[in-house]
């Protein structure tokens, strides 16, 4: 499988990862490369198989519906680049 | 006297009860270690002043008799571990000014059982790497030296490379490490020292930087088999906070060290041995396979046909994962910030910036096999592969009790001896890549070393959940090996 340079484009701004023009012809080579490594796996036999999901032989746990955190605000804004009155601040979203 | 920094936990725990040194002269020999060491930038935060309080409170603690499982023992915490209060970075740009407000369940309970934590050690970028050389805080330097050149310097190997130095070098008794595709055992297997990833849900991940999430495990890296018994005790048990986390009760690991494996059955792998391994590491292998013999138990051939496509499988499953659980990193509630005209702007900038090459790469392979058309295909299908890869295992386990395998193709390399494919960097997890798949435990521990002086790791691999039957096996193998060479930077 070869990607293209539109293809790693479109990937990148996906994922919202800025990605220069310059650099996306060698990043469309690299992931090419990458994926050829693993399109190894079409010549497995996986029919009737079932996808694994997890590792863990056990079924997810249950907790009662209850409030067990909070009444942290400075905590959870201590690491924010940008605050304000108790609030992240963002780029305006609302014209 | 042994050296105060040559000695195992096992046996300082024992010298800190009859008093013949104190918590605090044990932590100061290891900072005073770690300065010297210094030029192998094993640590990217220091936290020498906290770690000497806590070392006056475990001598108080000793004093009245109220001791925990690793009071007063040195350690190095892998920097993808959360420490309240204190900077934890992942070694990645992004993170690099983020202090977390709460404590990882491990960390926690490492500090419960009264270790002192030293400093935070370095790894791959987001655990991402098998070199240490992904780090956005410089290349870690492994202390091992080759015989034929010690000029060159050598990769700790990765991702917890920098909790391997560090114990490599006596700067610390022990470390944690976390393991996705073999980010505890091939770094232990470079350094000459032990290490070992549990079975998938035995720690939590609670508060641990999440990298792939149903691979990610935290483990115990020291400098002896007795050792990661006490630690891995004092590292485990159920979290509710982690959904993962297994709830079965933590068994004495210390206990299951009898010494005695005769009638166990090893597997022994056939398809673990391809064309081109090295003879030095099949020598290797034959000799463990060997002593193990001599301890009473039977080598067994096995087969696991999946093996050869694990490496495939991981590289769709963990970049799939890598690329959700990064999509946190938004240059808007914690880390790093590139100001953007608008919002989608921003997180673009600023996860260009805050990211580095060996991430930005995952990150975009896994939105390429998740993304609407290629999911089936790629994601869907390793899926299925990995379930094939784990009954292979399920199926050998029906015979066997364990199985011994190397733990990597190589003994370590020097930075730079590498080429630019990625997918050759990846080789270097061949061995203990599937193991991860099946969230099985593995265990590598020093099996010897090369013609040119440096060490080479053996793996061991139990059954989900049975640590105890690895650790008394590689207890038995420890001392049929004697590893006992010294790298640079270490005076007996």
């Amino acid at each position: 499988m070869s990607l293209d340079k539109d293809t790693v484009r479109t990937i990148a701004n996906l994922a919202r990862l800025e990605v220069r023009d310059d650099e996306l012809d060698h990043l469309a080579g690299e992931l090419s490369n990458i994926m050829t490594f693993v399109e190894q796996l079409a010549e497995v036999n996986t029919d009737g198989v079932q996808p694994m999901t997890s590792v863990a032989a056990m079924d997810l746990p249950r907790r009662p519906d209850v409030v067990t955190d909070g009444n942290c605000r400075d905590k959870i804004l201590a690491n924010a680049p940008e605050q304000q009155d108790g609030f992240f601040l963002v780029p305006k979203v609302v014209e | 006297m042994t050296k105060l920094t040559n000695l195992t936990m096992a046996d300082a725990r024992k010298a800190l009860a009859a008093k013949e040194f104190t918590a605090v002269e044990l932590v100061d020999a290891h900072i005073k270690q770690a300065e010297k060491a210094k030029p192998l930038n094993a640590f990217v935060t220091e936290t020498f002043d906290l770690a000497r309080e806590q070392a006056k409170a475990s001598d108080v603690r000793i004093a009245k008799g109220e001791a925990g499982a690793m009071e007063g023992l040195p350690i190095g915490m892998k920097d993808l571990f959360c420490t309240e209060g204190v900077r934890t970075t992942a070694c990645s740009k992004i993170l690099s000014n983020f202090v977390p407000p709460y404590e990882s369940t491990v960390s926690g309970n490492l500090k419960k059982a009264g270790a002192v934590t030293i400093g935070k050690t370095a790894l791959d970028e987001f655990a991402m790497g098998s070199s240490n050389m992904t780090s956005a805080f410089g290349n870690v330097e492994n202390p091992w030296k080759r015989k034929s050149d010690p000029s060159v310097k050598l990769v700790p190997g990765g991702s917890s490379g920098g909790s391997a130095s560090a114990i490599a070098s006596r700067s610390v008794m022990a470390a944690t490490g976390t393991d996705t595709g073999g980010s505890i055992r091939q770094p232990a297997a470079f350094c000459g020292i032990v290490g070992i990833k549990p079975t998938y849900g035995r720690c939590s991940r609670w508060g641990v930087v999440a990298f792939a999430s149903s691979l990610d495990q935290a483990g115990p890296m020291t400098r002896s088999v007795r050792d990661a018994a006490i630690m891995l005790g004092a590292m485990a048990g159920h979290d509710p906070k982690d959904s993962t986390s297994a709830p079965m009760p933590v068994p004495n690991f210390e206990a299951a060290l009898t010494g005695d494996i005769r009638g166990l059955k090893v597997g022994i792998p056939k398809e673990y041995r391809p064309d081109g391994l090295s003879a030095e590491v099949q020598a290797l292998w034959d000799n463990g396979i060997a002593m193990l013999k001599d301890a009473g138990a039977t080598p067994v051939e096995i087969s696991l046909p999946h093996t050869k496509y694990a490496l495939a499988t991981y590289y769709i499953i963990a970049p799939a994962e890598c690329s959700s659980n990064l999509a946190r990193y938004d240059g808007l509630r914690y880390g790093v910030r590139v100001e953007g005209k608008t919002l989608d702007e921003m997180y673009s900038k600023s996860r260009a910036a805050g990211f580095g090459k060996e991430v930005r790469r995952r990150i975009l392979v896994g939105t390429y096999v998740l993304s609407a058309g290629y999911y089936d295909a790629y994601y869907a299908k390793a899926q299925k592969v990995r379930r094939l890869i784990a009954d292979d295992f399920a199926k050998a386990f029906q015979t066997v009790d364990v199985i011994l395998t190397p733990t990597a193709p190589s003994a370590a390399f020097g930075m730079g001896e590498t080429d630019d494919n990625p997918v050759t960097m990846w080789l270097n997890d061949v061995f203990t890549i599937p193991t991860s798949m099946a969230g099985l435990p593995g265990l590598s521990l020093p099996g010897g070393l090369s013609a040119d002086g440096l060490p080479l790791g053996l793996q061991l691999i139990g059954r989900p959940f049975d640590e105890e039957t690895v650790l008394r096996v590689a207890d038995v193998m420890e001392k049929a090996v004697g590893f006992n060479a010294l790298p640079a930077f270490v005076e007996v």
